[in-house]
């Protein structure tokens, strides 16, 4: 048990941030009552929602086209043969053919594949990161079931090894690192460029959202279970839940009323912060969630106090469920190729997950929650598509890319930004030394912001991190 | 081996109805590193492979099935797995991994524990696994007890040999297991080893000291055969220093037959593991510094310590063990995608596929019994629809033993009563 027992506790952890709010819509309303007493900061403006801003800059690139080259545009298009230009850091332009402008690296992609860069929703990189030791295990903050106050991004420790093999084996651009699952909320989730910089903001995807990190199922009944206290059930989950959310309803409503109206500030509450910018629409909820059943009263509780359901986590029971995750304004599932058995929830685990939720209209991408399986999310999608055709499920390999990258960035609310390679997009592109869904295909070339990132052609293109300079092996292949 | 099988004949598996079979027109893999053979035979009778190859005659009124030139191979030796000891990891009861309570350690058998009705079994049998090295895990000593190697049939006999080696932990689990360090777990070795020695001398005079004793009776006596070097000794072990203190250490035991399981760190020190003549159960991709004993992790690992001169198979441990044997396809042909990139080692397609066949097999001491389809190797042969290490192959035939298999499993079933989520006339509970 003693394996088991670690991935216990860290999948535990790991599942607890996953709740998105897919659907952004402003809950401005609670704040109807009142007499106006005057003029207040104005809705949005009584604190900073942004105390630790993204100091991200892209690095520079050189414009470059890749010709001859198979395209995944990470929208369900596919070109043979096709041509892609990026300059800038934004995607320029793409079809059979491109005008080749006179500054342009020109880049022979015969052979080749070039995709969008992949997107992991659910990592622990930075929290969870290597080495596995106590010291550095920052991921859940499991002394109490609501940690709506604690964010992920002051865990990130940006020297984990793991960012560089998300990047140069696995062409992974962007990532969202969340909180555990050992809480029902366990706090903000934040998105990052897979760029090492000297400090987690150096990281930070500038603009995305923020996710608040739930959790429903054996986690939280279980870690606060055995410490006699609420939660110790299912029902004791949704119980917490509900009445943190009406806690969080009333902390907006002053807040709201204070903004508008003025008067005497309330007292703020740093987790209520959070929740207040769930219900109005400004944080997603990222829901860790495996069974079914449980999905299904998540989203009525969503319902009942004014938010949704950005992405369920894990899900590996929506196959089950696949029409009502539709029904609920597409509320998408983040799911594994094929983990399974782990747990007792995640018993009824199946490889035709994605192809179900694909063949239902859902929304549907792959996450690896994993430093090994971030490393491999082409290949996870690939046992994915292949189990799906077994069943009859017919998807083009085009339209399975939207499972890496479209989907997973419209999860995050960053999809007019990356996530597929449309003009104007940042330029966070791989080049695969052969077709991705293959096992003998490896990213050769990923830029991000059309900045040249990793070279398996140059050593020098390799990212070393701190931790790992001057160790065995430093600068290897890896 | 008949000894062993007249020993335990309670236990082992025998083919209830072996079968004779040919199987014809085939994309041939013999699992002993050579290279594919188009248009292959391989021909099974009573449970045996007789022949394999091109241009081998099929007997007359043998049932013949030709493979349409697809991939025929041998089945997976999952070279390092806990798989048929646990249902569900995360469920205590189903579990039968370590004893922490127990005052025995290296006379644990893990052989009755093997339960054929674990749902990993069909799950990984459906995916072209057909035997798996079945090992304990540790508790309170760094002898975890005597694993078994098994077969994935669909019969009530999982175990192929039980008590097929034991295994141990060093590195930081064993450190942990003797106390605290390294060297204490040095000192336990060497002195399990000493009264295995006094024991073997004189079994009716060794004095058992009961719970007290720093190795029961019974330990003493199951690490007899492992100090006369008939049954391995599997040390995992991930950091270089740590392997060259155990080859160290075996310059004192030199009957002792070590296998080193894991061995992140093994290019470091692939020299001193090829002369020393110690095999390696390698884990393929791990290429993170997971512990400070991995520091130097590289996915070139396997094919640095091959290139060597070392004999290296793949296994899956503390990595998914007791359920994903069925991943080792895919860590072989991410090995062979490393050949194609540059400063990387990796291995060549027959290699890899060896890896996972009859490398594993040969270090338990089994390779005239599994993992090839040469001649007098039991009748394991699997039909694929494609090439058995990439993504999307699935499997078309499995045979255990020369015994066609079952493939549904019960992800199938679930998959089937979901294809239409909504319900129909009836409840879900009636779509069977």
């Amino acid at each position: 048990m003693k394996h088991f027992g670690l991935a216990t506790v860290a999948v535990a952890a790991l599942l607890a941030g996953c709740a998105s709010d897919g659907g952004g819509r402003p809950q401005s309303a609670s704040a109807k009552s009142g007499k106006s007493t005057g003029k207040g900061p104005g809705i949005g403006k009584a604190f900073s929602h942004d105390p630790f801003p993204s100091t991200y800059k892209r690095y520079p690139g050189t414009p470059t086209l890749v010709t001859h080259v198979t395209i995944f545009d990470g929208e369900g298009g596919k070109i043979d043969d096709g041509s892609v230009l990026f300059a800038d850091g934004k995607i320029v332009a793409l079809g059979q053919t491109v005008a080749t402008p006179a500054d342009a690296t020109v880049i022979d992609g015969t052979g080749k594949t070039l995709t969008p860069g992949i997107i992991d929703i659910h990592s622990h990189l930075g929290d969870y990161p290597t080495p596995s030791v106590p010291a550095l295990s920052d991921g859940n903050e499991a002394t109490g079931p609501i940690t709506a106050d604690v964010w992920a991004e002051h865990s990130v420790w940006p020297q984990d090894p793991g960012f560089s093999r998300a990047l140069t084996n696995g062409g992974v651009t962007t990532l969202q690192i969340l909180p555990g699952s050992a809480n029902l909320m366990g706090g903000r989730s934040v998105v990052l460029k897979n760029v090492y910089a000297r400090t987690e903001q150096g990281m930070k995807f500038p603009g995305a959202p923020y996710g608040l990190k739930m959790a429903c199922g054996e986690n939280p009944k279980r870690v606060y279970g055995s410490k006699g206290r609420e939660p110790s059930t299912r029902m004791g989950n949704v119980a917490v839940d509900r009445q943190t959310w009406a806690k969080a309803v009333e902390y907006k409503r002053k807040w709201d009323k204070y903004e508008k109206d003025g008067g005497e500030a309330p007292g703020r509450d740093i987790g209520m912060d959070t929740l207040a910018g769930v219900l109005s629409g400004e944080i997603l909820v990222q829901n860790h969630c495996y069974r079914a059943d449980e999905m299904a009263i998540v989203m009525d509780m969503a319902k009942e106090f004014g938010y949704h359901v950005s992405a369920f986590h894990h899900a590996v029971e929506a196959y089950k469920i696949a029409d009502l995750l539709k029904q609920n304004d597409n509320t998408c599932a983040a799911v594994w190729a094929d983990w399974w058995g782990f747990k007792m929830e995640s018993y009824d685990a199946i490889g035709e997950n994605l192809a179900l939720l694909q063949k239902n209209g859902a929304c549907a991408m792959i996450h690896s929650d994993d430093e090994n399986g971030i490393q491999r999310l082409n290949q996870e999608v690939a046992k994915a598509l292949a189990s799906g055709r077994r069943a009859g499920i017919q998807i083009s390999d085009a339209v399975a890319w939207e499972w890496l990258t479209i989907n997973p960035a419209k999860a995050l609310h960053i999809d007019d930004k990356t996530g597929s390679l449309k003009p104007g997009k940042m330029a966070d592109v791989v080049l695969w030394n052969g077709n991705p869904f293959s096992v003998y295909t490896r990213p050769e070339k990923v830029w991000i912001d059309g900045a040249l990132l990793y070279d398996a052609n140059d050593p020098k293109r390799r990212p070393v991190s701190d931790f790992e300079l001057g160790q065995p092996g430093s600068g290897d292949v890896k | 081996m008949k000894r062993l099988l007249l020993l335990s004949a309670a236990l082992v598996a025998s083919p209830v109805a072996a079968q004779t079979v040919a199987i014809t027109n085939a994309k041939l893999v013999i699992g002993d590193g050579s290279a594919p053979i188009e248009g292959g035979t391989v021909v099974v009778r009573d449970g045996r492979v007789v022949a394999a190859g091109r241009g081998v005659a099929v007997p007359g009124g043998v049932e013949t099935v030709d493979a349409g030139g697809r991939w025929v191979t041998p089945g997976i030796v999952a070279g390092f797995t806990r798989m048929g000891i646990v249902e569900v990891d995360g469920v205590d009861e189903t579990a039968d991994l370590g004893a922490k309570t127990s005052p025995f350690h290296a006379a644990i058998d893990i052989a009755p524990a093997v339960n054929s009705s674990t749902s990993a079994i069909p799950l990984n049998r459906g995916e072209g696994v057909t035997r798996a090295i079945v090992a304990p895990d540790n508790a309170g000593s760094i002898f975890a007890g005597m694993g078994a190697v098994i077969d994935l049939g669909a019969d009530r006999m999982p175990v192929t040999r039980p008590r097929a080696f034991q295994f141990m932990e060093y590195g930081v689990d064993g450190a942990r297991a003797a106390g605290g360090s390294r060297p204490a777990a040095i000192a336990m070795f060497r002195n399990a080893f000493a009264q295995a020695k006094d024991f073997a001398r004189d079994p009716s005079h060794y004095a058992d000291q009961g719970k007290e004793a720093l190795l029961t009776r019974a330990d003493a006596e199951a690490l007899v055969p492992v100090a006369s070097g008939k049954m391995p000794l599997l040390v995992h072990v991930e950091r270089a220093s740590d392997m060259l203190a155990l080859i160290d250490l075996k310059r004192d035991f030199p009957a002792v037959k070590m296998v080193f399981v894991g061995a992140a760190e093994g290019w470091m020190v692939a020299p001193q593991l090829a002369a020393a003549r110690i095999p390696v159960i390698a884990s393929a991709l791990t290429d993170l510094p997971n512990s400070f004993d991995q520091l130097g992790s590289t996915q070139s690992n396997v094919g640095r310590i091959k290139a060597a001169g070392v004999v290296v198979g793949l296994g899956t441990i503390n990595d998914n063990d007791a359920r994903q044997a069925r991943l080792e396809k895919q860590y072989a042909g991410n090995l062979v995608a490393l050949t194609k990139l540059p400063g990387a080692t990796g291995l060549d397609w027959n290699a890899a596929f060896a890896a996972i066949t009859s490398v594993p097999a040969e270090v338990i001491g089994m390779g005239d019994e599994i993992g090839s389809l040469k001649a007098g190797r039991r009748g394991d042969v699997v039909v694929w629809d494609g090439d058995p290490l990439e993504l999307g192959t699935g499997v078309a035939a499995v045979y255990i033993d020369g015994v066609k298999q079952p493939l549904r499993t019960r992800q199938d079933a679930l998959r089937d009563r979901y294809l239409v989520p909504q319900e129909g006339a009836l409840p879900k509970a009636y779509e069977r």
